[in-house]
């Protein structure tokens, strides 16, 4: 009986590797190439492009600390941005943990496995999970979440090492994919319009602290915009109760 | 005093990657396996950090577009709005797929680039 649950469990796990290969898991690896040229572009090493993918492993905060590098941000102004980029991935953990546990599944399990949860492996796993057997569902996000993982951290890899040899014109491509992928999945994963309107206004108040202070642009924008947005969103909620 | 380039050790970079990049990035994931069956969608507090986030990283794509590093600063700025907003407009209208909005806003950034001249 264990050696069967073992044997089904290694197969779950493959499967999850297997659904690396999705639309969603292939634009990411070609957002992974963008990244790569804004890293090479900041001047940092190969090695150092590579471990960020592979420690970081979310694709918003390695984009913002690219930047506060360019910037010269402070240490405490670059812990800032990140803590603030990266606060969405606690509620989108909430939301995925009910579909990936099974009654008995241990808790270290879980947290073993929130360190693999992004964007897109949210959006990939919230899509597939229902399909997987909920005994089996941590190993099969098991396999799929450490190959994303591997498959973007060697892509990082080459991609540093072999974009100068590209035509130009594909690497402005590649690089102009990050922001075109960070818009779709985030208005793809917005449940609300409280997130649609945030991101619009945070994008339009982006030159305004830019010109401020480019070094701490990304934390006003988000604090002050994000702030100004729930609190409309806060009050158009009361009106409409009354 | 630049965060990178805070201590002058050839290992610095890899404990602020640690220490700035990764730690205030897996303290979410954790505290959200801490408190995921207390914590409520739709509170009060969650909803203002979903703000955040998204105009954080709303910011982020906006510094990406107008302020861009490397060959595509070399197009003119309103080449680039216009490549980005033409692709979120053939995200909008194709039924919300990424991979639409994605192909038209490469399409437009390509086409921007020959007409220009830039590359």
């Amino acid at each position: 009986m264990a050696d069967l649950a073992r044997e089904s469990s290694r197969l779950w796990f493959l499967r999850g590797c297997r659904g690396v290969v999705s639309i969603p898991g292939l634009v990411l690896l070609a957002s992974m190439i963008g990244f790569a040229g804004l890293a090479r572009e900041s001047g940092v090493s190969l090695a150092f492009a590579t471990t960020m993918t592979a420690v970081i492993w979310a694709l918003p905060s390695q984009v913002v600390l690219i930047g506060a590098i360019m910037s010269g941000a402070s240490f405490w102004a670059t812990v800032l941005a990140i803590v603030l980029c990266s606060v969405r991935l606690m509620p989108m953990t909430v939301a995925l943990l009910p579909t990936v546990r099974a009654p008995e599944t241990p808790r270290w399990q879980l947290y073993l496995i929130s360190n693999f949860i992004a964007v897109t492996a949210f959006v990939v796993a919230v899509a597939e999970l229902p399909k997987v057997p909920r005994a089996m569902r941590v190993a099969w996000f098991s396999g799929f979440a450490i190959t994303l993982v591997a498959a973007n951290t060697v892509m990082t890899a080459v991609a540093f090492a072999t974009l100068d040899s590209l035509p130009p014109a594909v690497a402005v491509c590649l690089f102009f994919l990050t922001p075109l992928y960070f818009t779709f999945s985030l208005w793809t994963a917005a449940r609300a319009s409280l997130e649609r309107i945030a991101f619009v206004v945070g994008f339009l108040v982006l030159p305004v602290f830019h010109a401020l202070d480019p070094t701490l642009d990304l934390v006003f924008a988000g604090l002050v915009g994000g702030t100004a947005v729930y609190l409309y969103d806060r009050h158009a909620r009361r009106r409409r109760a009354e | 005093m630049p965060g990178y380039s805070l201590i002058d050790a050839p290992w610095w970079p890899y404990v602020f990657l640690v220490l700035a990049g990764a730690l205030p990035t897996h303290v979410w994931r954790w505290l959200g396996v801490a408190f995921g069956s207390r914590m409520r969608e739709d509170s009060e507090a969650l909803r203002w950090v979903r703000a955040v986030a998204t105009a954080l990283v709303a910011a982020v794509v906006a510094r990406l577009v107008l302020y861009p590093q490397g060959q595509l600063a070399e197009l003119p700025l309103h080449f680039r709005i216009f490549a980005y907003l033409g692709g979120f407009a053939a995200f909008l209208v194709i039924g919300r797929r990424p991979i639409a909005g994605i192909v038209a806003g490469e399409a437009l950034l390509l086409a921007s680039l020959w007409w220009t001249g830039v590359v």
